[in-house]
């Protein structure tokens, strides 16, 4: 027997629950299939970072928009997933670093990011436990962190409240297009039928994305993350650097959670695993940052699996091959602050054909251009 | 939690700081037996505010004897040989 | 060829003994100073006693595994205060601390022998200072000399309830009470099959008459109700019995543990598959009779591959070693062989009576009340996993120990799981209406034990 619905949509990360939620709002029938567990990859098992600042500036009219629903996640969907607007501190080590971060207040300033730069000085003063490494700072203030494991089965739970149906386990191993509806069936034997469907399927988007005749270059991306014991509560910021290779953030429960480099993977199985040289070059980075992490324990380190496209930002928007499908996958191991509103873009995208989003940057063809 | 030398009591003393104060110890004497037995009644706070802890595996697996040692840094007390003149502090 | 062993117990110890009985030349890893693994810990200097006092039954095979563990020593690449803190099994590689030092290690093929520890089943009260596990009870005493209070009540079921409140009162100790989960039918029934195992039965008739005979306080077929206690110290314990009268005992400590589980992490981390034997009522790894795992190059020996206790340690730890050799072309005695293999069967039998005589009592940690700790590091109660699992079971699929662990931290601190995660799986599957089975096991994640960030200078 076949379920038909309005809209399919394949991968039940951040983006992929947000979509299903906004949808089933507006009256929109709507099939999620997840493969394993919503929030399982990438989306559930990132560093949690709620962050606009740094981001390509085709990212940020996105950023800005999904920070807008992080700010009523409570009354949208029942929880605030432990988010906390504690800013954002990007830090430079050397004054190429400074000088990347003076040129990026252009950028925040075109996109109305808040942004203050603090100077050599300042930064020691306002933030006496940073390292001597530390030469300067811009601070976001309404950015912050999030609990992952929490976001996105709670955007889940809410999607299923509002009709949604989601369902877990359910891996697609059959797609086809009759023309006017796509065809669907899942390992398990059931099948789905509707004019709609989003790619939201994280990594394995690509192979999805291939089977309507429109390969891209993804490749599996596994974030390398740890996480310390309890210590007393004294980071304040989400702490990011120039370049990337080290983030962390104390939880109110005293945790730091470091990240940095990448683990390995096979997104086949699928697993992922830190790799255990990547996770030391990554923390002797962060006790550079924040000398007083010396002697404190790790206790758990862990990856996820992404896609991550060759230019760092991801695939949004319509189908070039087929009518109906829609992409939004392949956000490069920056995608959890963005899923929120990418849902809410999406709908606008299936429900009324346009968004005031400019998404021309994320256009699946983009990689045949340079190709050509 | 008061740790009771039952056997093996004639054992060279030895002198440590807890949290500044001094205590005595035996040669051979694991932290937490130092600790524990001269009455430091327990070795940290649990940080979720539900009470003191002293040890409960005491074969280095239940993480819950965690004591700092200047100069050494954080070492599980369990499997930590006292030596004289350590200063020790709870958690 | 390199092969590592990790472990220096009664598996560790007979392993390396078979590979360099072959001509190699091991690296050999172990955590503690001077080898042992638990149940032949070796104080430390300056209280090393009588083994006869310090072992009691098992003095002669103690001291045998001493000698064995330090004539190997200088013909092995000897490692002892070093963690392995993670196992690659694609790139072969170990990674250890040693005294704050990280090193990476290439293997070949390695030997796990990483030993067991109690398993326990939370009870209100169980955190308060005074409340250890029984070998932690047991360890305080052979390898320190000391009681983990001056009258202590003993608590759970297995083997080693009574082992060591007889040590206990043997030394000096007031025993307030020994208090086993276990009915006395249950054990008697199984008591045939036990008398099969040799001397480890009678020992443990011996210890029982021993206590009663000098008045200790025993009841079994109990059910624990608190630990009582103060931020200062334990003040007692009340229990039910199995007519349903409560009961109440003063002591300043408690021992408590049901049996023992496989410390397996770093057989979890190199991706041997895990079965639960319900038998055990433990997640074991997959292994054959003589040790090999689906994981090229990775064996496994020991009560980190499945209980079996010391005398199994041994054989499996010098079986594990013949099977690594065979596999990689080496020529073993065939005789040897085939009589490890009879010694390994026979143990097996009287195992399976000895889990019936001591059963997990699954329905003890399935009843725990709402409000008891579950989770000690991160200070978790039962009602917060049952809360969780029954909003997630509402809309989605009914939720897993990692899913649930993802929601509520369980199993998330310092110990990772080892200490709460079977209790954590019973409430689970309970609140589910599933068998325990079903809900799966914490899985492990690097590092096995917290390690410490280094200090700037050192990085750099």
């Amino acid at each position: 027997m076949t379920t038909s619905c309005d809209v399919l949509i394949q991968g039940g990360g951040g983006a992929g629950c947000s979509a299903a939620l906004h949808m089933a709002q507006r009256g929109l029938r709507v099939v999620l299939l997840e493969r394993g567990l919503v929030g399982g990859q990438a989306s559930g098992v990132n560093y949690g970072g709620v962050r606009q600042q740094g981001r390509h500036p085709a990212e940020l009219p996105i950023a800005r928009r999904s920070r807008e629903i992080w700010g009523r996640l409570k009354e949208l969907i029942g929880t605030d997933a432990e988010f906390e607007v504690t800013g954002h501190l990007k830090l430079a080590r050397d004054e190429a670093e400074e000088a990347e971060l003076i040129a990026y207040l252009d950028v925040a300033k075109a996109y109305d990011l808040p942004l203050r730069m603090i100077g050599r000085n300042a930064i020691h003063q306002e933030y006496a436990w940073l390292g001597p490494k530390v030469v300067a700072g811009s601070f976001a203030p309404e950015d912050g962190s999030a609990n992952p494991r929490l976001l996105v089965p709670a955007l889940a739970r809410a999607a299923r409240a509002a009709g949604a149906d989601i369902r877990e386990h359910a891996e697609v191993v059959e797609h086809a297009h009759d023309g006017t509806r796509f065809h669907l069936r899942t390992s398990g034997g059931d099948s789905f039928a509707a004019p709609v469907l989003l790619n939201m399927a994280g990594f394995w988007g690509g192979a999805l994305a291939a089977r309507f005749g429109e390969p891209v270059p993804v490749v599996p991306l596994s974030p390398n993350m740890a996480v310390t014991e309890p210590v007393r509560y004294f980071i304040e910021p989400n702490l990011g650097v120039v370049g990337g290779n080290v983030y962390l953030r104390q939880i109110r429960r005293g945790n730091v959670i470091i990240g940095g480099g990448h683990g390995e993977s096979d997104p086949a199985v699928p697993w992922s695993r830190p790799l255990p040289e990547v996770t030391l070059q990554t923390l002797r980075r962060a006790v550079e940052l924040v000398p007083a992490l010396a002697g404190v324990n790790i206790i758990r380190s862990w990856s996820g699996i992404d896609g991550k496209m060759p230019d760092r930002i991801p695939v949004i928007g319509p189908s070039r091959t087929t009518p109906g499908l829609f992409h939004a996958f392949g956000f490069s191991g920056h995608g959890f602050q963005l899923g929120p509103g990418i849902g809410a873009i999406m709908a606008e995208l299936v429900l009324d054909g346009r968004t005031d989003i400019p998404l021309d940057a994320f256009r699946i063809d983009r990689f045949l251009e340079t190709a050509a | 939690m008061k740790l009771v030398r039952l056997r093996d009591d004639a054992r060279p003393r030895i002198a440590l700081t807890l949290e500044g104060a001094r205590i005595e110890a035996q040669q051979g004497d694991t932290l937490l037996t130092a600790l524990l037995a001269a009455g430091a009644g327990y070795l940290r706070e649990s940080e979720f505010e539900d009470g003191p802890r002293a040890g409960f595996c005491l074969m280095g697996a239940c993480q819950d004897c965690w004591v700092t040692v200047v100069g050494r840094g954080r070492v599980r007390a369990c499997a930590t040989l006292a030596e004289p003149g350590m200063e020790v502090s709870r958690g | 060829m390199r092969v590592a062993v990790v472990g220096a117990g009664p598996a560790g110890v007979r392993a390396v003994e078979a590979l360099v009985a072959a001509g190699l030349t091991p690296v050999w890893i172990d955590e503690a100073p001077d080898g042992g693994g638990r149940i032949y810990q070796r104080p430390p200097p300056g209280l090393l006693r009588d083994p006869g006092k310090l072992y009691g039954f098992e003095a002669g095979p103690a001291t045998a595994l001493h000698a064995a563990l330090d004539a190997l020593k200088p013909r092995t690449d000897w490692r002892p205060e070093t963690l392995v803190w993670h196992l690659r099994p694609g790139a072969q590689r170990l990674s250890t601390l040693h005294r704050g030092r990280q090193a990476e290690l290439a293997y070949d093929a390695a030997i796990l022998c990483t030993g067991a520890m109690d398993r326990v089943i939370p009870i209100p009260g169980w955190t308060w200072p005074g409340v250890t596990t029984l070998g932690a009870a047991q360890i305080a005493l052979k390898t320190q000399g000391c009681g983990i209070g001056r009258r202590v009540v003993f608590l759970g079921t297995g083997p080693l309830l009574w082992l060591v409140a007889y040590q206990y009162a043997k030394a000096g100790a007031q025993v307030a009470a020994v208090l086993d989960t276990t009915p006395f039918a249950t054990k008697a029934m199984a008591a045939p099959g036990l008398l099969r195992g040799g001397t480890t039965f009678a020992k443990g008739l011996y210890y029982t008459a021993w206590l009663r005979a000098r008045g200790v306080r025993i009841a079994e077929g109990i059910t624990p109700l608190a630990i009582e206690g103060t931020a200062h110290g334990v003040t007692g314990v009340a229990w039910r019995d199995s007519a349903g009268r409560t009961h109440h005992v003063d002591c300043d400590a408690t021992g408590m543990g049901w049996g023992l589980k496989p410390e397996a992490q770093l057989a979890d981390l190199a991706a041997v598959p895990f079965r639960f034997d319900a038998q055990q009522h433990n997640w074991v790894p997959q292994r054959d009779a003589a040790g090999r795992t689906p994981v090229p190059g990775i064996y496994l020996a020991g009560d980190g591959a499945g209980i079996g206790g010391a005398e199994v340690a041994e054989i499996a730890g010098a079986r594990a070693a013949l099977a690594l050799l065979e596999d990689s072309g080496h020529r073993v005695d065939a005789a040897q062989v085939t009589r490890l293999d009879a010694r390994l069967a026979r143990q097996a039998r009287f195992r399976t009576a000895l889990e019936r005589a001591f059963p997990f009592p699954a329905a003890l940690a399935r009843a725990m009340a709402d409000d008891t700790i579950l989770c000690r590091c991160e200070g978790l109660r039962a009602g917060e996993l049952r809360a969780a699992a029954r909003a997630e079971a509402a809309t989605g699929p009914a939720p897993e120990v990692n899913r649930a662990k993802a929601f509520t931290r369980v199993g998330m601190g310092r110990c990772q799981g080892r200490i709460c995660g079977a209790a954590a799986a019973e409430i689970l599957a309970a609140e589910l209406g599933r068998d325990v089975a079903e809900v799966g096991r914490l899985r492990g994640q690097p590092p096995v034990k917290p390690i410490p960030i280094a200090p700037a200078a050192e990085a750099a």
